[in-house]
């Protein structure tokens, strides 16, 4: 309930956009093919379901795969890091390097060189999406309270429990962090390596489906491909705030509620 | 027998500041002693260095073997993420104790604090004070022999406080506890002691060291009795002396 009363005015918003879309399409006749209205959106995306939802499928599937890649191997690395500053300064230069290369630059390599279509995708779109993951649990991993700290080392614990019992439930609101946003890289990266590959004729999930639509003029299809884009990025950040807030178990200041913080 | 050896200890931290010039301090077996000055005279300095935690920059600071030591920090330093038991079995886990005994001791530490209601909260609902008594709780919990305790009932309302002074009072006899305590209170530091270390600013010191007549039993009446206004009187005396001492050099 409470939960619905906070999505209204994002609803309301959308409703009133969407009308004012679809009054301005009708009363001035704009042409399909240019822009269609939302409710042909809807009706392509209802009768092109057969192709637009296999599409949907693959996308999610990369985008998954590669969200779980980024997970389990920034994790390992961030791990890694907190072990010695030697290794993290050995290593961090070259996390960033693969943050600022532009995925459209490798994405053609990374396709001729691994021979199955969805393997290559799911490379491409883990390397856009592991670096706030490998950020933000390094970070976290190493905010500990110093104080608790101490307590630790007063009562001998060895290295393994200051890691399970102290270091990774402090991790824990940075790595949701960094997982909100590597869930939404996942996607754009999942994409954007799709409309790379899609010129060398593999793939078919969604952003191939554009590039088709794009081809035949299918503008009504275009945007219903689009439309599932957006409402799968949704859905994902919606899904890792849930999780989040499902882990941090109404500890952290970042899921309480305004007036609920702690004292 | 001595449990604490602090011999010509001293402090300068690592960005320059001389927290604490040397001090020289024995604590015996069962004694209470208090740590007493103003803000930034080195007391929780002198606390971690005998927890440990700090090592001294020069002099030596020494624990008898065979110590089961406790320290109540200065915050309550709470795991934000663990329920208040959990936070209170914290160190009975680290040190491998586990089943029905160690929830016998979590149960009676946090009956001791008046917490046994809380036991399933988590810190964050509770107030300063209560969060300060969960981390006293977890400071007992271990049957320490050596409790150190930086300012721990700092954030209380006087009622608590006292009641919670008698406790840990009554602890310490009935335990034969030997307790460390740091406060900034002259009331407190009479009512608890055996005797009080006199610190002072500006730098870090120690400037008297007064005794507290141990034969007068603790109760209500003691806070209001002549001898108790004497002894704290002479404190109060000895913390001004310094502070002026310290004024003039500063002029
Ligand atoms: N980690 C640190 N690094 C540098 N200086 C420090 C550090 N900790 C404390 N100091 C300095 O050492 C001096 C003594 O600090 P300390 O915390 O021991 O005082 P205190 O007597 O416990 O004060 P309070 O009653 O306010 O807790 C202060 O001047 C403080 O600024
Ligand atoms: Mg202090």
């Amino acid at each position: 309930m409470k939960t619905l009363r906070r999505a209204l005015p994002a609803f309301v918003v959308g409703a009133v956009l969407l009308a004012t879309w679809q009054g301005w399409v009708t009363t001035f006749d704009i042409p399909p093919f240019l822009v269609p209205s939302p409710l042909l959106v809807l009706k392509t995306l209802v009768n092109d379901w057969p192709v637009l939802g296999g599409a949907l499928l693959v996308t999610l599937k990369v985008t998954f795969l590669s969200l779980l890649c980024a997970v389990v191997l920034g994790v390992a690395v961030a791990f890694a890091f907190v072990q010695s500053r030697w290794i993290e300064s050995a290593f961090f230069p070259y996390a960033v390097l693969l943050q600022v290369t532009p995925i459209v630059a490798i994405a053609p390599l990374i396709i001729i060189w691994v021979q199955s279509p969805t393997l290559s995708l799911v490379i491409c779109a883990t390397i856009v999406a592991i670096f706030p993951v490998i950020a933000n649990t390094t970070l976290g991993l190493r905010s500990v309270n110093p104080g608790l700290a101490n307590l630790f080392r007063m009562h001998r614990a060895s290295r393994w429990q200051t890691l399970i019992r102290l270091r990774v439930p402090s991790a824990l609101p940075y790595f949701f962090g960094g997982l909100r946003i590597a869930s939404g890289l996942a996607l754009i990266g999942a994409v954007v390596a799709e409309f790379v590959a899609g010129t060398g004729g593999t793939g078919t999930g969604l952003a191939y489906q554009i590039l088709q639509a794009g081809y035949q003029l299918n503008i009504p299809r275009m945007f219903a491909a689009l439309a599932l884009i957006a409402a799968t990025g949704v859905l994902l950040f919606l899904l890792m705030g849930a999780l989040s807030r499902w882990a941090l178990g109404g500890w952290h200041e970042s899921v309480l509620r305004p007036g609920e913080g702690s004292g | 027998m001595s449990v604490v050896e602090i011999r010509a200890a001293e402090k300068t931290y690592s960005n320059g500041v001389r927290a604490l010039l040397p001090v020289d301090l024995t604590v015996g077996a069962g004694e209470f002693v208090t740590l007493l000055g103003p803000s930034g005279c080195g007391k929780s300095t002198l606390l971690n260095m005998v927890a440990g935690l700090l090592a001294p920059s020069a002099g030596s600071v020494r624990v008898a073997d065979g110590q089961r030591v406790s320290f109540v920090f200065q915050e309550a330093t709470l795991m934000p993420w663990a329920r208040v038991a959990d936070n209170v079995r914290l160190p009975l886990d680290l040190t491998g104790v586990g089943g029905e005994a160690a929830s016998q001791r979590v149960n009676e530490a946090l009956r001791l604090v008046g917490l046994e209601k809380f036991a399933q909260a988590r810190p964050r609902e509770l107030s300063g004070g209560m969060q300060m008594r969960a981390s006293i709780a977890r400071s007992l919990v271990t049957e320490p022999s050596l409790l150190l305790m930086d300012e721990p009932f700092g954030a209380l309302d006087e009622i608590t406080r006292n009641r919670l002074d008698d406790e840990l009072l009554r602890l310490r006899r009935e335990r034969n506890l030997t307790v460390l305590f740091v406060t900034h209170s002259i009331h407190e530091a009479v009512y608890l002691s055996d005797r009080v270390i006199v610190m002072a600013v500006r730098p870090g010191r120690v400037v008297d060291e007064i005794a507290v007549v141990p034969s007068v039993a603790r109760s209500d009446a003691f806070r209001v009795s002549t001898e108790f206004a004497a002894i704290a009187k002479r404190l109060q005396d000895a913390l001004l002396a310094a502070s002026s001492h310290a004024d003039e050099a500063l002029a």
